[in-house]
């Protein structure tokens, strides 16, 4: 008896080898899977949300029936979205100016001094980053309330100050630990006093590292939902609050001007972040984790 | 500072020269005033406020007696303790999920490659976009005529459209699309911080790739995935807004923060609310601490690149 053919070694590996590429690695099969899958749906995701923005009725159809802008114009009105933006940007703007100038003198002392309590210092500025906002929040939200700060921009501003700052020393401390002291201390030799030391020598290599702590803060800030949900009131509500309530308020409104504004907002963060992405890797918007020395 | 310019034999001189001298010797000196407004800050916003959310949750009331009654009054009441396991049934497999799956995309993407900015940047825009834009994208997505039914059953793989929102499925969803990208782009760090000669090293001594992966990369990544894992957690863990919108958030998601939130803000009974957000932290806290305990079993030292 002979051997079946199939099964020969030689012809074997020939069958192999005509469909190389087909036959990648099991790995590689997962990952690109994986890729796929998630490009669906957050495309999905995205893409529905904007259709339905344009949309004039959608109900059991791929597509709505006839597009229109009108739903934006609509949204803008009803959910007097001039005044959403306005607190938006100025609870950024202070919660910007304000963690900044408490945090980088901070991080200035935590990268150069070593003290007694530094451990424990650094273990409370970390404390806020590590406990969800939920879990803070509502205590954080009941004292504001006691001292009447809550429901109106100052306790928004302030309860989004509580992760803000200790970002900011996360982010400074380590730029700070790479400027070498011994331009400092050559300035001193020099006669400079502390004051022209700020301004010439600090101020100068502190503005880039400054500008990225800046920028996460800003991208955590727009989108940082739970804290300001908390503490907000009727006029001191952010875009993603605004968003949240009015989906909640469905059934009253429009789906399609509830996705107009989720539209205008996807915009607004998409805008920030391709700014933010001039000047910071995208790893460090999600956490502080030390440049991979790669690009 | 000025310590530094007295001439050294005004010091014994003037004791409270000297005794500013030894101070600054132990790094106590006027630099330190810079982290005055920071140490208010948090001493402020976020010890004082943690300290009465801490009293308030041991205050007594009428129908709460004893410094315990409001956690007796949680434990007591089964649609209220029921939370921690509803939140903990949809935070561990969703962090689980998301801290494994990160784990072959990450290995396979550590070296450089043109177009690794462009994979991280797409990543990155689900996190930033936030969770309540997710939902709200998600509803419209997977519901009953959402795209993903619809294109389900025009391939035939199901005749009736699978039910994906207001329950167990929208709201896990919703957690691996906003919690995925987190978890891969720490775990990129981790594995683009491992000496790659390390694996080569093990090639040439004839492992093969499972092995250079279970024996070399998988221990140097362990302290990477346990970090990983309790960051993602805690985001998993604090599930408020798509759980709220994607589950059924009086029923089988009726998740801790959920609970936590409708005694503040609806009964305005802020004790009781105090005690959820405590139970809330301490759970967490005890996850992420099993977590490292768990870490520890695995290999212990360096890393051979920035690691943890």
């Amino acid at each position: 008896m002979s051997s079946v053919s199939v099964s020969d070694p030689a012809v074997e590996s020939v069958i192999r080898r005509r469909t190389p590429r087909i036959v990648a690695t099991p790995t590689q099969w997962v990952v690109w899977g994986g890729v796929i899958a998630f490009m669906i749906f957050l495309m999905g995701t995205v893409g529905s949300v904007l259709v339905n923005s344009f949309g004039r009725t959608w109900f059991d159809s791929w597509w709505p029936q006839g597009f229109t802008t009108e739903w934006y114009a609509q949204s803008w009105t009803q959910f007097d979205l001039s005044q959403v933006f306005l607190v938006t940007l100025e609870v950024t703007g202070a919660v910007l100016l304000i963690s900044l100038l408490i945090g980088v003198p901070a991080s200035y002392v935590l990268a150069r001094k070593s003290f007694p309590g530094k451990g424990l210092l650094n273990l409370l500025f970390l404390m806020p980053i590590m406990v969800p906002p939920i879990t803070y929040g509502i205590p954080l939200a009941t004292a504001l309330y006691r001292f009447g700060l809550a429901g109106n921009m100052s306790g928004v501003i302030l309860a989004n100050l509580v992760p803000s700052v200790p970002f900011v020393i996360m982010t400074m401390t380590p730029f700070v630990e790479q400027l070498d002291p011994a331009l400092e201390n050559a300035a001193r030799m020099c006669g400079a006093g502390t004051g022209v030391i700020f301004r010439r020598i600090l101020m100068p290599l502190l503005v880039p590292g400054m500008l990225a702590a800046g920028i996460l803060v800003l991208v955590r800030t727009v989108g940082m939902f739970e804290l300001t949900f908390l503490t907000s009131g009727n006029s001191s509500q952010t875009i993603v609050v605004a968003l949240f309530n009015s989906m909640n308020a469905a059934g009253i409104r429009a789906q399609q001007s509830v996705d107009a504004m989720a539209v205008m907002y996807m915009l607004m963060m998409l805008i920030i972040l391709l700014v933010a992405l001039k000047f910071v890797n995208p790893t460090q918007l999600v956490a502080r984790v030390k440049e991979a020395p790669q690009e | 500072m000025s310590v530094g310019t007295l001439p050294v034999s005004a010091v014994p001189a003037d004791p409270r020269g000297a005794w500013r001298h030894r101070m600054a010797d132990r790094g106590i000196d006027r630099t330190l005033w810079l982290l005055l407004p920071a140490v208010i800050f948090v001493v402020a916003l976020f010890v004082y406020p943690f300290l009465y959310g801490l009293s308030l949750s041991l205050t007594p009331s009428a129908d709460t007696p004893g410094i315990f009654g409001n956690y007796a009054k949680f434990f007591a009441d089964s649609y209220y303790s029921s939370t921690i396991w509803l939140t903990l049934r949809l935070a561990i497999p969703a962090t689980l999920f998301n801290t494994l799956a990160a784990v072959p995309f990450a290995y396979w993407m550590r070296g450089r490659f043109p177009g690794k900015r462009a994979v991280t940047t797409m990543l990155v825009v689900p996190i930033t976009l936030g969770t309540v834009l997710t939902a709200e994208g998600l509803l419209n997505f997977l519901g009953n005529a959402g795209w993903l039914n619809r294109f389900l059953m025009l391939i035939h793989v199901i005749n009736t459209p699978l039910k994906l929102t207001y329950n167990y499925w929208g709201v896990f969803l919703s957690l691996i699309l906003s919690g995925f990208p987190f978890a891969f782009l720490l775990i990129l760090s981790y594995t683009s911080g491992i000496d790659p000669t390390l694996e080569r090293a093990a090639s040439t001594l004839g492992a093969s790739t499972w092995q250079r992966f279970m024996r070399i990369t998988l221990p140097l990544l362990a302290p990477g995935l346990a970090t990983t894992f309790s960051l993602a957690f805690v985001m998993a863990f604090s599930v408020f807004p798509s759980a709220l919108m994607l589950g059924n958030p009086h029923g089988d998601e009726h998740v801790i923060a959920i609970a936590a939130y409708e005694q503040a803000y609806t009964y305005y009974n802020y004790s009781y609310a105090s005690a959820i957000a405590m139970v809330m932290g301490a759970v967490e806290l005890l996850v992420i601490a099993a977590v490292q305990a768990l870490r520890r079993t695995f290999y212990i030292g360096t890393t051979g690149g920035k690691g943890a």
